[in-house]
């Protein structure tokens, strides 16, 4: 697996490389004619495997036929103009958008070889196995300590006060929160600053000992600062969890995922190592994507 | 000149006032050369001039009409003969009414001579303030219309002046809660120091013996009644309890089931359908309560013998006016009350919330529960103060349906007494204004308008802190 | 990946299904509380109006027997038809009276008295006398076949025969009852169940069969009129100053906290507001929809104020940005423009406003409302009582047609608050225009 990070002079350079004209590879213009995702989109050792996803709000639709795998222990990013299905996408791996009265999932999407959409399939053990940090943090109205403990509490993951006091700095520690927290855990969360709402909810997150986090623009809300703190975060978790990542910021994705995901109009147009989708991208569009023509 | 006549003479001064001054600001523009030299539109030019007459003449009118009669009735008591004079406040009032209704031609009762004269006196007297109200007024106008007519000029401004009436006027409108406020306190502030001088406070508050029936006349043995509000309080809080008992626990969870489980098409349905229940008057549920629900509760349990409780105090005794029927009932009807508040306060929890939580694999009870409700907590409790201010000051439902003899007692099958339905008995009917009994009536209610303002203030604040809090 | 963590996902979700059917059944469960709460208040709702409508629609109905009268002028003590006090002053229930013996063919002073009490006399009286007002003339002497009311008591009875323990049974005597079966079995000419239409043209009265609802509803006509003058153009007038001038200080928030906070004063407050300062102080008349009007107005300002400026609140800043541009004082601007596009979630509030006033019953009983006037008003100063007071007052008469009637008119009250409340939710429909 490949875990190399591109360092900020390799996104500097591979900027360079991209600038030059852009050679068309195969001119497409009309997102109607995009019918297969380019590059490499399957993975031998797939922890979740999506097959002809499709996800409509009402008549609307706003997935189309989209087909993925995501590796163990792999990070994946997904990046693409606003309104690409990206999140949308992301939201159906742990069927957040159940939420949505007039959200319809079809396709087959499944994690270890069990549909996740079977109607006998309770979401409840779902998403302690497919755990979801969100854009903007929303720690929950109470102390540091319960927010994180919330988790294992509703699943009854600890019995003993020990037991629990144990998993609350684990994960606090894991999500590298813990030096700075250690001393004021019962004061609430939301009096924490942003960068550490996040690092908290990834806390809160981790607790349930998910096996994939799911995390959609987790840095959008925060400053640069915070941002390298909860990816460097999200680096360090790559070793024990399979992370799939939402973001809106190319360099991030760069920084942390093994491969990228590029969305356009809701298809999935090209998958690939990360490294090769920001130098030398299959599909011309992501390249005009990654060149800045929109976004 | 009767009232409404001037009133329509006034109403026709402003009209030419207006005329006037809107047709003067014409001609003056005409000679300037169009309405762009005036400063102002002329029809402002012409309510200016209108809004002179309008408001002293009505103002004028306005006191006159509030404060004639009682002036009248000030001169006509200091020319009273002697032996007139002399009589007790009862035979007074009854001498003055009989006045009243010969001079205003009701009756044709044959009074004695003196009264005969005091009713010509009465008739003179009001005559003459008629003529003069009506002189003063006609001048008025004519003159303020004259100087409305005067004033136009190209450059006055007459647009600054008839807006800065206009906001004035807008002004006071909303100042008028203001007021409405100020006079609460003032009438149930004085009546309730008159009270409290023949009745010591402590003994009020802390009294556990209520019977002011004993106070009817002044010279009766034992007349000074008893005025121990113990027991009325705490009628009023065991229904307010049974009540609340009622109406927090379905209230919730209808809000809950309602916005996190139900969707838009059984909302759509169950929503105004229940808010029937908070449009219902009153009095059909104090009828309800009185002729439905107290006997079947009576029919159901009178006799009954529990375990456990018979033992004790043997079978059940059940009063047909309950307190258990009128806080059934009262809680009933404030099921959409506590519902829709604690609705409003639900869904102002924010979504992230909810999705945190759902993220984390929790049922959606448990996230009501452990998210939702936590959070909205400072919300709910608003409401639920908010409700029971209601309960509290609730008359009709409990004036039909519980007695008025008080008890001080915590058994819901016993009749109780309320604040409530103890001010409506002090005061309905002709009573003398200034007996205890009906100065006991003004101290009930200050105490009720100072625990409900109260209850009130507070849930507002939590309330509106609360909701900052998500903005 | 480590062993470590190999073990702890295997720990982690056997945990968390050993632990599922548990919080499923405690969700199953908080679920069922829920629908039952819904179905708690439903039920009520659907009692409450069944309750009533059971009771009311009896109200709405009477028994009348259709029954031959001889004016004979002796009887009556008419020598004159010509006079008019003496028509007037004339003894109808003399020839009623004897009407009656006839019909139960009753002789002897107990059975005369058992007789009398199964019709009401004195109804019956006052419908010949209206009669012989207009045509003496043609009338006297000769027998009429008239509608007649029978007492209150029968009619009780009458009306819950089959019911169970036959209530109203125990008012008659054994004759009383062989009459009464004797009237229902009859072919033609017997007993009939009609709409009573005098109670919906005449006032109150002391005897049930009499009265009706026409004077309270007047009452309340006057009463929301005198609200509704008042309270629509002073609320909007308070709204429009808090939402378009009103500065952000100190005296502005006290109104507005005074606004909100009078909005949950309980109602009975603003009844001893009316009776100390409009009564005592200003001594405006007693039991008049003026001073109804005024204390219901006071009221129901919070509720029109807060739904008033929730309206103006809606329309959006362009537009005034729109007409400040072109020149337009800030008077215009809130009279051409806000105000009129704000106009119907202002009516929305008032009409909902008003509904409160006309089902309020505890300020007017303070001020003297709960009075039995059985002329209908003639204007805002007249003494006058309203519906709700209606219904208060035939519920506290121990008279057995009383409740019934109490139960009608509140069925005639809700229907007008259903009214109303359509009106609001058509007006908010309808008119409401979405930005």
């Amino acid at each position: 697996m490949n875990d190399d990070v591109l360092d900020v002079a390799d996104v500097r350079a591979m900027n360079e490389v991209v600038q030059q004209p852009v050679v068309a590879k195969n001119k497409i213009t009309d997102i109607s004619e995009i019918t297969e995702t380019v590059g490499i989109p399957f993975a031998d050792n797939a922890k979740m495997s999506m097959r002809n996803v499709d996800v409509f709000y009402g008549e609307k639709q706003a997935i189309f036929d989209v087909n993925l795998d995501i590796g163990v222990n792999e990070v994946i990013a997904m990046i693409g103009p606003s309104g690409c299905g990206k999140s949308t996408f992301l939201r159906c791996l742990n069927r957040m958008n159940d939420t949505i009265d007039i959200c319809k999932v079809t396709g087959e999407l499944n994690l270890e070889g069990q549909n996740i959409y079977d109607p006998k399939l309770d979401v409840v053990p779902l998403r302690a196995r497919v755990g979801m940090v969100f854009q903007k943090p929303n720690p929950f109205p109470k102390s540091i300590y319960d927010n994180v403990a919330y988790g294992p509490r509703i699943h009854g993951l600890a019995t003993r006060r020990a037991d629990m006091d144990e998993i609350v700095e684990t994960s606090l520690r894991r999500a590298g929160l813990w030096e700075e927290v250690k001393d004021r855990l019962h004061q609430p969360g939301t009096g924490l600053s942003g960068g550490q709402q996040q690092r908290l909810c990834i806390a809160r997150t981790i607790a349930v000992s998910p096996e994939v986090i799911l995390m959609d623009e987790p840095c959008s809300a925060l400053d640069p600062i915070a941002t390298a703190r909860i990816e460097e975060l999200i680096d360090e978790l790559s070793e024990n969890f399979t992370i799939a990542i939402v973001t809106h910021s190319m360099q991030q994705a760069a920084r942390v995922s093994h491969r990228t995901a590029y969305f356009h109009l809701g298809k999935l147009v090209e998958v690939n190592e990360t490294e090769k989708v920001f130098t030398n991208p299959d599909h011309d569009l992501t390249e005009s994507y990654i060149t800045g023509r929109f976004g | 000149m009767s009232f409404s006549t001037l009133f329509v003479i006034i109403l026709v001064g402003i009209a030419v006032a207006y005329v006037l001054g809107r047709s003067r600001s014409l001609t003056i523009a005409g000679r300037l050369g169009g309405i762009k030299s005036l400063h102002s539109l002329p029809f402002y030019y012409g309510t200016q001039a209108a809004l002179w007459c309008a408001i002293p003449c009505l103002i004028l009118l306005a006191l006159w009409a509030a404060f004639d009669d009682s002036i009248i009735r000030q001169i006509i008591l200091q020319h009273l003969s002697p032996e007139q004079q002399n009589l007790s406040a009862q035979e007074l009032s009854l001498l003055l009414n009989t006045v009243e209704s010969i001079a205003s031609g009701v009756s044709s009762i044959q009074a004695s001579p003196e009264v005969m004269a005091i009713a010509d006196r009465v008739i003179s007297l009001r005559q003459l303030s008629q003529t003069i109200l009506a002189v003063t007024i006609i001048c008025a106008l004519v003159l303020l219309a004259a100087w409305g007519w005067v004033k136009v000029k190209p450059e006055y401004r007459a647009r600054n002046g008839v807006e800065r009436v206009f906001m004035l006027f807008l002004l006071t409108c909303s100042t008028l809660a203001i007021f409405t406020t100020v006079g609460i306190v003032f009438s149930v502030l004085f009546e309730s120091i008159r009270f409290f001088g023949m009745i010591p406070i402590t003994e009020f508050l802390f009294g556990t013996h209520w019977s002011p029936q004993l106070a009817i006349r002044s010279d009766q043995v034992g007349s000074s009644g008893a005025f121990g509000a113990i027991p009325l309080f705490t009628g009023t809080m065991l229904i307010s309890l049974i009540a609340m008992i009622i109406a927090v626990p379905t209230g919730l969870m209808t809000a809950i089931y309602l916005s996190e489980y139900a969707n838009n098409k059984v909302r759509a349905i169950v929503k105004p359908l229940l808010e029937i229940l908070a449009g219902i008057p009153t009095v059909v549920y104090g009828f309800f309560a009185a002729l439905t629900v107290a006997p079947m509760i009576k029919n159901a349990l009178h006799g009954l013998e529990l375990p456990l409780i018979s033992f004790a105090i043997g079978p059940l005794e059940v009063s047909g006016e309950s307190a258990l029927a009128a806080g059934l009932v009262m809680g009933v009807m404030i099921i959409p009350f506590v519902s829709s508040l604690s609705d409003d306060v639900i869904n102002a929890v924010p979504q992230s919330l909810r999705d945190g939580s759902y993220g984390l694999g929790s049922t959606q009870s448990e996230t009501v529960k452990k998210v939702i409700l936590p959070a909205a907590l400072p919300g709910i409790v608003g409401a639920i103060l908010l409700a029971v201010s209601r309960a509290i000051g609730e008359t009709m439902i409990v004036v039909m349906a519980v007695g008025t003899a008080a008890r001080l007692t915590m058994n819901p099958l016993e009749s109780v007494t309320t604040v409530t339905v103890q001010m409506t008995t002090l005061l309905i009917g002709d009573h003398e204004f200034d007996s205890a009994k009906t100065l006991a009536a003004f101290a009930l209610g200050l105490v009720l308008f100072v625990i409900t303002l109260g209850l009130n203030f507070f849930a507002l604040r939590i309330v509106k802190k609360y909701r900052e809090q998500y903005d | 990946m480590t062993d470590r963590t190999d073990d702890n996902k295997l720990n982690t979700i056997d945990l968390v299904n050993k632990n599922l059917a548990k919080r499923f059944r405690a969700e199953k469960r908080f679920q069922a509380y829920g629908i039952a709460s819904i179905c708690f208040g439903l039920f009520c709702l659907v009692f409450l109006f069944t309750d009533i409508i059971s009771k009311g629609t009896r109200g709405f109905f009477y028994h009348y027997m259709p029954m031959e009268i001889n004016l004979d002028a002796d009887t009556l003590g008419i020598t004159d038809t010509s006079d008019t006090d003496q028509i007037l002053a004339a003894n109808y229930t003399a020839v009623v009276k004897k009407a009656v013996y006839e019909e139960f063919q009753a002789s002897g002073r107990k059975q005369k008295k058992d007789a009398r009490k199964l019709i009401a006399i004195d109804a019956t009286g006052y419908k010949i006398q209206g009669l012989m007002k207009t045509n003496a003339e043609s009338l006297i002497n000769t027998t009429i076949t008239i509608d007649v009311l029978v007492d209150d008591k029968v009619d009780f009875y009458l009306k819950r025969i089959g019911n169970y323990g036959e209530p109203g049974k125990e008012y008659f005597n054994e004759q009383q009852l062989a009459w009464i079966e004797q009237l229902m079995d009859k072919e033609s000419g017997g007993l009939e169940k009609k709409l009573n239409v005098a109670f919906f043209t005449s006032g109150d009265s002391a005897q049930s069969e009499e009265a009706g609802i026409l004077s309270a509803f007047m009452g309340s006509l006057y009463l929301l009129l005198v609200t509704f003058c008042l309270s629509f153009p002073i609320g909007i007038a308070a709204a429009v100053y808090l939402e378009e001038y009103a500065p952000k200080n100190k005296w502005t928030d006290l109104i507005e906290i005074n606004i909100n906070n009078l909005a949950a004063v309980p109602s009975i407050i603003f009844g001893l507001l009316g009776l100390a300062i409009f009564l005592s102080f200003f001594g405006f008349p007693r039991s008049t929809p003026l001073v109804g009007g005024l204390v219901l107005t006071l009221m129901t300002l919070p509720t029109i104020i807060i739904s008033s400026r929730a309206a103006i609140k809606a329309v959006p800043p362009s537009i005034r940005e729109a007409a400040y541009g072109i020149g337009a004082s800030k008077m215009q601007v809130t009279i051409h423009h806000v105000i009129p596009l704000a106009m119907p979630g202002m009516l929305t509030g008032t009409i909902i406003g008003l509904a409160q006033a006309l089902g309020e019953s505890a300020p007017l009983l303070m001020i003297g409302m709960a009075a039995f006037i059985p002329d209908v008003p003639g204007g805002i100063t007249d003494p006058a009582t309203v519906l709700p007071m209606q219904i208060f007052q035939w519920f506290r008469n121990a008279d057995a047609g009383f409740s019934e009637k109490a139960s009608a008119a509140i069925m005639i009250l809700i229907m007008f608050l259903i009214m109303m409340n359509a009106l609001a939710v058509w007006a908010r429909k309808r008119l409401e225009r979405r930005w």
